[in-house]
């Protein structure tokens, strides 16, 4: 017996706010436990929530990144709960009429390119932290009421490598956005999963699974490749697949049973009442839709197309957008794109991956990697030279062209000041000279280093060499 | 006919909990005021938009400035146990994404 796969994701991103979803306390990350909270956040009687319109924006940039439609008359819903991370016991959503519906991405899985659906999108509010000690939890309200857009998928895929190429490319889309950082280790994007199977042929739907902890895009493949063979190994052997809810275990690779699934959840979702409808003017969504940023999928077509850079490059150049913005910025500042891209893939990442951390974290700016890049460029200073230039700019944010002349780094170029060194070297070594004339080439290498024991390494090996030969020919 | 298994499923969801003999009272009461509302479902809505709030006034947005308003000490007065500026709550592992 055969099986279909179908699989549907829900992902929740954690938008960029200044402030929360429906209560004006400050969103920071780090900051000492229950310290940006309000009486809306402790859900204190009486109080009233209130719709951040920087969050409510940002939920419509990712639609339309999307190719969503968006809701022109939406409302909020209370879906009511009791946990202690929300002590007003219902979370804030949009149930009903969610701000978006009907996107789409495309993914290219095997060479092949295909779409994905995209149900709906909707703003909602984060809920607390818990952590636990013995016999007690405890509460940190900070994330309470962040805001958060979750994007539920259609069940359009079919096999684990398709969902995994649908997160990456709603990461890179989302990301692209500026709406979120999109880190699953930070905990700003959040993955569950949906998978059923059914015999090849059959027109019913296999009974859904869903999965939880799924904490990298990786253990969404392993856990989902993991189901697909668990429940074909039931129906092979005439069993059924229990509708439940089951964790992915790191260690082993396998899913674990969380808890069976008994009848349809009760959220008992209404209307918020203490919110008044809203309507989203289209003059709005197309000023948004105006400002969003370049994706990355013009963006590598614009870098290989425009500024030659090779497919590869223009790939990794995109794929984040604090690389690729990184990027252009020191193309603005006149700098050759493949030179900046060299160094950007060379250097850069490599200084990032020893150092572990993350381009933003250093010291480097676009307009000094551009400088330092123009000063090897017009033969200012050597490659080797660069090396030390590039070690002081990214560690102390030190300005390239003031450092290089004042550490007397600059490389000497001008022949009026070469050829006298070169012509005193070689009237001192006329050995030398009679060892290249009998064919050593050795002997040119023995000139240059007595020539760059002369000008303390800065003379430019270019300029040297040139003059060294037209000045051993001519004698 | 609103049953006892009802009743006591809709407790659970607001996390109360009755005595037996409460519960047939609330049967009866909750069965009368379903009655009454479900008078409502006789008028024809064909085509009429649903009423989603009372207000006349839609489209409020608040801009996206964050600020405190209360110190974390007035916030946490009202709080029956803290520990480290955390809110203690009894152990709710075993219930985790039990939501």
């Amino acid at each position: 017996m055969n099986f279909e796969t179908t699989i549907g994701l829900e992902v929740h991103v954690e938008l960029k706010t200044n402030s929360k979803m429906f209560s004006p306390s400050p969103v920071a990350y780090g900051a000492e436990p229950n310290t940006n909270t309000n009486i809306i956040d402790f859900g204190f009687p009486g109080v009233l929530p209130s719709v951040n319109k920087g969050g409510y924006r940002l939920g419509v940039m990712v639609a339309l990144a999307l190719n969503a439609e968006i809701e022109k008359h939406t409302h909020f819903d209370r879906k009511n709960y009791f946990y202690p991370d929300n002590p007003k016991a219902y979370q804030l959503t949009q149930h009903e009429k969610p701000l978006g519906h009907d996107g789409w991405l495309e993914v290219e899985v095997n060479g092949e390119k295909k779409k994905i659906g995209i149900e709906e999108l909707h703003v909602e509010e984060d809920a607390g932290k818990n952590t636990h000690h013995g016999n007690s939890s405890y509460v940190d309200l900070n994330r309470q009421g962040t805001p958060l857009v979750e994007i539920v998928s259609k069940a359009d895929m079919h096999t684990p490598d398709e969902a995994y190429a649908y997160l990456e490319k709603l990461r890179q889309i989302v990301q692209f956005t500026g709406a979120s950082d999109v880190k699953m280790e930070e905990g700003s994007m959040r993955v569950d999963t949906n998978i059923s199977i059914t015999p090849i042929g059959s027109d019913k739907l296999g009974t859904k699974v869903e999965l939880k902890n799924l904490n990298s895009f990786n253990y969404v493949r392993m856990g989902l490749a993991y189901e697909q063979k668990r429940q074909a190994a039931i129906l092979k052997n005439g069993g059924t697949i229990g509708q439940e809810t089951r964790r992915f275990d790191e260690k082993t690779g396998e899913t674990v049973l969380m808890r069976v699934k008994s009848g349809a959840d009760d959220y008992r979702y209404f209307p918020e009442p203490d919110l008044p409808a809203f309507n989203i003017d289209p003059a709005w969504i197309k000023e948004i839709k105006d400002s969003l940023p370049e994706p990355a999928e013009n963006r590598r077509y614009r870098y290989i197309n425009e500024l030659g850079i090779p497919e590869y490059d223009a790939g990794v150049l995109t794929d984040t957008k604090e690389m690729s913005d990184f990027f252009d910025e020191t193309v603005s500042y006149k700098a050759n794109p493949k030179l900046v891209s060299n160094w950007l893939m060379g250097e850069v990442n490599g200084y990032l991956n020893e150092k572990k951390v993350g381009l933003l974290d250093t010291k480097l700016t676009p307009e000094h990697l551009a400088k330092m890049i123009n000063l090897i460029s017009d033969g200012t200073i050597s490659s080797k030279i660069a090396k030390k230039v590039f070690q002081e700019t990214i560690s102390n944010g030190t300005e390239p062209e003031g450092w290089v002349k004042e550490k007397g780094m600059v490389q000497e170029s001008d022949p009026a000041v070469l050829k006298p060194m070169i012509v005193d070297v070689l009237d001192n070594n006329q050995q030398s000279i009679d060892d290249f004339k009998n064919g050593k080439d050795r002997a040119v290498g023995f000139l240059i280093g007595q020539i760059m024991k002369k000008t303390r390494g800065q003379a430019n090996p270019k300029v040297v060499n040139k003059i060294l030969m037209e000045e051993l020919n001519s004698r | 006919m609103i049953s006892k298994e009802e009743v006591l499923h809709v407790a659970e969801l607001a996390n109360l909990k009755f005595k037996d003999d409460e519960v047939d009272g609330f049967v009866s009461q909750l069965d009368d005021i379903v009655t009454m509302a479900s008078q409502l479902s006789t008028v024809d809505t064909e085509g009429v938009e649903p009423t989603y709030h009372m207000s006349d006034t839609t489209t409020v947005f608040r801009a996206d400035e964050g600020k405190h308003t209360q110190t974390r000490e007035e916030l946490l007065e009202n709080v029956p146990e803290v520990q480290d500026n955390l809110i203690k709550v009894p152990s709710i592992v075993d219930k985790e994404d039990g939501e």
